[in-house]
């Protein structure tokens, strides 16, 4: 029920916050009908894809959606919980790999890969989160990207996991124990799409949740947290191992999709770029990230074949003109989103707040 | 001794030659209405960071309902019913008010790290926080975001949040700070109807709040509790006058002919 708050918000805006949406009346905040058709036509639309599109083209929403299931463990971090992170891509790829490694030498079923991925992105997020989250800000935003590199650098040289060579010879993922292996584009997305609406269900309902409130809670106001009586730290710990178990979710995705992992897919690049789809879709909304993802996965792989080579320039101009023009993201063009005091600065936001 | 909620015991804060908190020993009994007034930099606000556990001290004691919370941290200390108040108001803006009160009400008897919802337990929750909201006289501003409050509603809000934490002491620093006439009396009037379970110490500059609330007074000069007594008897202070009017330069009043 609560997974409507941030619309809760639009009821009496913020005044110093006055843009053109702001201070709409008699509208009704909570039109729970209206949300739910929306989400029922666009899991439809999602799911009828593969009826329509082409082979590659499913192949590319299959890994924006694997990619977007990352971006919103990102977002629950950055814009829920106010910790901007680069760290999120070393628990997708403990996904990816562990699932690959799965797959390879113990059983095609795509569900064993997503539970063993799932659960060892969670533990190890929780003890690399156990030193990061004793951080905060800048020095937190650096703690996981060192997290995020070393990750890489480990793909890069264990022999294990292909090292630099990457990991292939995934075989196709089975969903039914013993059952025939998904081969088909289309199928496999729709594993794809099981896994990503499973990690959105968990990351709203966590949300708002009590947990979820105490994330936000650290967001506006760590100290006055504190003062109410409550010890932070388990708190962003079990953000963090939560948002890690979703990224590793994303990585079991994407490896039953590209059925090839390479050090790559865990680089700065994916980390920024994740980190970029946030800011872009509206950090804290964590729909918002989701087309912010879309719009980036799009831009680099599509649009950039237009503009040989220019990829990361089309991506360099979108960031600026995203940042002009929506500066509380695309989610916040429609209302006004949560802000936080850390990241993502409201206009004439009340410095009070951040302490 | 035996019915002081809260001892300090020679409690100190230095920040290197300089002490902010310079030995202060202290009882406040349980029930009471106390006041902490004194000078500006006098060290109000930094007892009173130490005493909530924000601070840690440079050395000293915190004994509170008989049991030593000097090594316990400010959630500690909040969890046993030590709880404070901010001197500017200190929200979570990017919520609503009830959401605020709701975070309020959760760290005194929900499980604030419960992931999932539950129904029943979120509306225990939600009818609490609605009854602090109400107690503050919030209730109709309940989904505005609380960045968008008065700064009077924001202290009315700050007020509702620490009685939701259902405290024995509250600590109020400078709460009337800022308010105006109407809001400061409303203020008064909110304490005064707070239950005798709850003890109040306050730190004011307000002297008309202070002899109206408060029942015992200490003063506290250069770090240093320098009075302690009925408001009376503070105010009839020699070194109470010193502190707040200085020391007069001959030994003749202040205002006398000059001889």
């Amino acid at each position: 029920m609560s997974a409507t708050e941030p619309m809760a918000t639009t009821a009496v805006p913020a005044p110093r916050s006055a843009g053109p949406a702001a201070g709409v009346p008699h509208h009704n905040p909570r039109r729970p009908l209206l949300r739910r058709t929306i989400v029922g036509v666009v899991v439809l639309v999602l799911a009828a894809l593969p009826l329509f599109l082409a082979p590659f083209q499913i192949g590319l929403v299959g890994r924006i959606l694997a990619f977007a299931l990352l971006v919103v463990s990102v977002d629950l971090l950055t814009g829920v919980t106010g910790m901007p992170t680069l760290g999120q891509v070393a628990y997708f790829g403990t996904g990816a790999y562990t699932a690959g490694l799965v797959a390879i030498h113990v059983t095609e079923n795509a569900l064993v890969q997503l539970a063993a991925g799932t659960a060892l992105a969670a533990v190890v997020a929780m003890v690399t989160g156990a030193v990061a989250v004793r951080t905060a800000g800048i020095v937190f935003l650096m703690v996981t990207l060192a997290i995020g590199e070393l990750a890489q650098r480990l793909a890069d040289s264990l022999p294990l996991v292909g090292a630099s060579n990457g990991l292939a010879g995934i075989p196709p993922i089975t969903v039914v124990p013993g059952g025939e292996p998904l081969r088909l584009a289309g199928l496999v997305y729709w594993w794809v799409l099981v896994v990503f609406l499973l990690g959105m269900v968990v990351a709203f309902v966590v949300k708002a949740s009590p947990l979820g409130r105490s994330m936000r809670g650290v967001r506006d106001g760590e100290s006055r947290l504190r003062a109410l009586g409550q010890n932070t730290y388990p708190v962003k710990l079990l953000a963090y191992t939560i948002a890690g178990a979703i990224a590793g979710a994303a990585g079991t995705a994407w490896a039953a999709q590209t059925r090839f992992i390479s050090p790559g897919d865990l680089g700065f690049d994916m980390a920024a770029f994740a980190l970029l789809s946030v800011v872009l879709g509206g950090a804290g909304t964590l729909w918002g990230p989701v087309i912010g993802a879309a719009l980036v996965i799009l831009v680099r792989d599509w649009l950039a074949s237009y503009v040989e080579g220019r990829g990361a320039l089309l991506l360099g101009v979108l960031f600026v003109l995203a940042v002009y023009l929506l500066p509380r993201g695309i989610a916040g063009a429609r209302w006004q989103p949560t802000w936080s005091p850390r990241f993502g600065r409201a206009p004439g936001a009340s410095r009070e707040g951040a302490r | 001794m035996s019915d002081a909620l809260l001892q300090l015991r020679d409690l100190s804060l230095r920040y290197g030659s300089l002490a902010a908190v310079d030995g202060v020993t202290l009882d406040v009994r349980a029930g009471a209405r106390h006041a902490l007034i004194g000078p500006n930099g006098a060290g109000k606000s930094s007892l009173f960071s130490v005493v909530a556990g924000h601070t840690p001290e440079t050395s000293g004691r915190v004994v509170f309902d008989g049991q030593d919370v000097t090594g316990l941290g400010e959630a500690g200390r909040a969890r046993a019913g030590l709880v404070r108040t901010f001197q500017h108001s200190s929200l979570f803006l990017g919520m609503t008010v009830l959401e605020n009160a709701k975070l309020a009400v959760e760290r005194a008897q929900g499980r604030p790290k419960r992931p999932w919802p539950s129904p029943r337990a979120d509306r225990a929750i939600r009818d609490e926080a609605m009854q602090h909201l109400k107690s503050v006289g919030l209730l109709d501003r309940r989904s505005a975001l609380s960045g968008a409050l008065s700064h009077g509603e924001r202290r009315q809000l700050e007020v509702g949040m620490v009685l939701a934490c259902r405290p024995r002491l509250v600590l109020f620093d400078e709460p009337t700070a800022g308010m105006s006439v109407a809001e400061t009396t409303r203020f008064a009037e909110l304490v005064e109807s707070l239950p005798r379970e709850v003890t109040v110490v306050v730190v004011e500059h307000d002297l008309d709040v202070v002899f109206r609330l408060a029942e015992r007074v200490s003063v506290l000069a250069a770090g240093k509790l320098i009075a302690d007594g009925t408001p009376e008897a503070v105010r009839a202070d020699e070194k109470v006058r010193e502190a707040y009017l200085g020391r007069p330069r001959s030994s003749g009043p202040l205002f006398g002919v000059a001889s």
